[in-house]
């Protein structure tokens, strides 16, 4: 598999890949990273919102 | 109140006070304003109090253009209403939001939603577990578009 990295497209193979999640009440996130030697090159984060955190305003507004 | 109201709301179907609005091309012909979803550094100020959509305090990075992207917005706002206090309109975004092959090297934890048809009129912001990107996708799932986990719900008591 072909992985965008900062150094350009680069083979999986090339790479170590390292696993990472966390949950709680308000998100489930993941997170892929890539290192070359001991070098991020590459990090994709999936953040899936369960539900509505109050901290920024997203609660529900009553009328 | 009655049901269809609320969710007529979220759709602008009602003007009960004296409003600009950017002209739709037509007032016959429907059409959705687009909606947009910017992302702020975790040391930025972005809160129930913001009123649109502004660059400071936004990430920058390779790949991420100013503004963010737009939001999928395949799903009309519902209404129910169970008892006459029981009322709730609700929308969520109809796909994930996401952000492709960006770096973004400080930490961000904010996505503010915003109204980019309307003068970038803020809707809400949402915050997340602090974050960077390096060469990835960032992507944000929404909660399941129901009464008690939409994105956006107004609710009677």
């Amino acid at each position: 598999m072909i992985v965008t990295t900062t150094k350009g497209d680069m083979d999986e193979s090339l790479l170590v890949r390292k696993d990472g999640d966390m949950e709680n009440d308000n998100e489930k996130t993941s997170w892929v990273e890539y290192y070359l030697d001991d070098e991020l090159v590459h990090r994709s984060v999936h953040v899936i919102l369960k539900k509505i955190p109050t901290l920024a305003g997203g609660e529900t507004a009553t009328i | 109140m009655c049901t269809s109201f609320m969710s007529e709301l979220m759709l602008g179907q009602h003007q009960l006070g004296t409003s600009t609005l950017t002209s739709r091309t037509s007032l016959t012909a429907p059409t959705t304003d687009t909606v947009k979803a910017a992302l702020y550094l975790a040391s930025a100020t972005v809160n129930a109090a913001t009123t649109a959509y502004s660059a400071t305090g936004e990430v920058s990075g390779t790949g991420y253009t100013a503004g963010g992207v737009t939001v999928t917005n395949a799903t009309a706002p519902t209404s129910t209403n169970t008892t006459a206090t029981a009322g709730v309109a609700y929308w969520t975004p109809s796909a994930s939001i996401t952000y492709t092959t960006v770096t973004l090297s400080t930490a961000f934890d904010c996505v503010l939603v915003y109204n980019s048809t309307q003068s970038n009129k803020a809707i809400a912001a949402y915050t997340f577990g602090s974050q960077t990107v390096t060469a990835g996708t960032f992507a944000l799932t929404m909660p399941s578009n129901t009464t008690s986990t939409a994105l956006l719900r107004l609710a009677t008591t």
